[in-house]
């Protein structure tokens, strides 16, 4: 499904005296359809980075990351063209990091309920109560369910940052440390949550700093 | 997918001109004044594909060319070069047939078309909202009207269908129906700002041009025209031209992004990679430089 070949990045900062960060060295691993794939290493060591990478945010700077796309086929992510990484995104690809990424006056029903509605095509009715059922999965209380998150806590923000990237299913997960900032009980509902959504067909990547949560979840573990 | 609209080598030169204006400004030279024979080059050889129903962003400081282009594109000032291709599948009906050219299934130049065609593609398919609402309303004739003036010249012609559109549209911006036949200078800047994106919106434009629509509005006002421009692009479909110095906006607006330096594009790519890992010095100064 992925295979990652090489992969080398390195920040080039100009403004800095052209100063070099490196991101990630020679990294290469294979991630098989349906698996739960984990990253695992000391920080600084370019988990994220990794990450970043196959969703493009990171523009990679060698190596390839062979995508077996349902849309276009085996592209390589590192240099398929922008247009098709865009069309990739919206129709397979999901991210979902430590923070969210709220929008201005948007609900926290209406963030969840938006893939849904665009990359799903389904009703706005459907799209409703999927997303009012993952937020109450998550616990989040019902009334807060047409407020904004802006003024959630921490942990409501990254619930509803959690529903609104596996709302829609995506066929591929990369997951940036999603249950950093979550207690114990709202962990154990997430991961029953990632579980079901492996089932269904979505392969994982992720980065877990807890070690129990990565081994409980993780199928294969690659230490950079 | 086809491009909906795809530049090539636009420029616009300020001035007489020389043979040596283009070589010796730019971002290497950290000017857009020629120093040969002191002409402004506003923007050069700048190039872009946009896609249907995609959101394009154009950022860089003031002076770097980003409203020259939205004002070549929407055929206020006449380019020095370059062209301008339409496909000619996303036009209306009669429209194709106005530009079409049997070479290829490309229009030609819309640059090379007569003033009254630029007028009616313009009419047909662009809408443009400007920072300053004074630009784009006519501020003593009613809200309303402001709207009619449009659809007219997109040729409608019954009175009463266009009331009807008009009220439809300052509903869909929130404007009360009660105040549509206020002018706009009753208007609070925010107010006038949604009426200016009714009206732009009128003629059911396959392109939106965005001048800075934000900018000056205080942050509640800006949200909410924000949250409107958002709606409607995923409700219409809209193809947008989003120039903005504020990189909030353009990460909430835009697909893809192109960042400006004296009059050329330095870097452009997806608007997260861009915003994270921008790769161009002047791109890494902008972002290195957001509150």
């Amino acid at each position: 499904m992925l295979s990652v070949e090489n992969l080398n990045k390195t920040f080039n900062i100009q403004i800095l005296d052209n100063i070099r960060i490196p991101g990630c060295s020679d990294v290469s691993f294979k991630v098989e359809p349906g698996q739960f794939f984990a990253l695992a290493g000391p920080s600084g060591k370019g988990k994220s980075t990794v990450l970043k990478c196959i969703y493009r945010t990171y523009l990679p700077g060698s190596g390839q990351i062979w995508y077996d796309s349902a849309n276009y086929g085996r592209v390589d992510l590192a240099s398929a063209p922008e247009r098709m990484l865009l069309d990739i995104r919206s129709r397979e690809m999901g991210y979902v990091s430590q923070f969210l990424n709220v929008i201005p006056r948007v609900s926290a029903i209406d963030l969840v309920m938006e893939p849904i509605i665009v990359r799903n095509g389904v009703s706005y009715a459907d799209a409703r109560e999927r997303a009012c059922n993952l937020l109450e999965r998550l616990h989040i209380p019902q009334k807060l369910f047409n407020a904004y998150p802006a003024t959630f806590s921490g942990g409501e923000q990254q619930r509803v940052n959690i529903a609104r990237a596996i709302g829609w299913k995506p066929r591929l997960l990369l997951l940036d440390e999603p249950t950093a900032s979550l207690d114990t009980k709202s962990i154990e509902r997430v991961l029953e949550l990632l579980d079901e959504l492996r089932e269904q067909g979505t392969t994982m990547v992720g980065i877990f700093h807890d070690q129990d949560i990565m081994n409980r979840i993780a199928s294969q573990i690659y230490y950079l | 997918m086809e491009t909906l609209l795809k530049a090539r080598k636009l420029s616009k030169v300020f001035g007489s001109g020389c043979p040596l204006c283009r070589e010796s400004t730019g971002p290497d030279f950290d000017t857009n004044v020629c120093p040969h024979c002191h002409s402004v080059v506003a923007c050069n050889a700048v190039d872009f594909d946009l896609y249907p129903g995609e959101v394009l962003g154009i950022v860089g400081e003031s002076g770097s060319g980003k409203s020259t282009l939205i004002k070549l594109a929407h055929f206020e000032w006449e380019a020095t070069g370059g062209e301008m291709n339409l496909h000619r599948s996303a036009l209306p009906e009669g429209l194709g047939e106005l530009l079409a050219d049997a070479a290829d299934q490309y229009t030609r130049n819309l640059f090379g078309l007569s003033q009254f065609q630029q007028r009616q593609v313009r009419n047909a398919l662009m809408g443009i909202v400007y920072q300053n609402p004074f630009l784009g309303l006519r501020m003593n004739v009613s809200s309303g009207g402001n709207i009619a003036e449009r659809l007219l010249g997109a040729g409608w012609r019954h009175i009463g269908k266009m009331r009807e559109r008009a009220s439809e549209l300052l509903e869909k911006t929130e404007i009360p129906i009660s105040r549509m036949d206020e002018p706009p200078k009753n208007f609070s800047g925010g107010m006038q700002q949604r009426v200016q994106i009714a009206k732009a919106l009128s003629n059911n434009p396959l392109l939106l041009l965005l001048d800075e629509v934000t900018t000056g509005l205080d942050l509640s006002v800006q949200a909410r025209v924000l949250d409107l421009i958002r709606s409607l692009q995923r409700e219409f479909q809209l193809s947008m031209l989003v120039v903005s110095h504020d990189l909030g906006v353009i990460n909430l607006l835009c697909n893809r992004t192109m960042v400006m330096k004296h009059g050329r594009v330095v870097e452009s790519g997806l608007t997260d990679q861009i915003l994270q890992d921008p790769q161009h010095r002047y791109s890494q100064l902008l972002v290195a430089s957001q509150l």
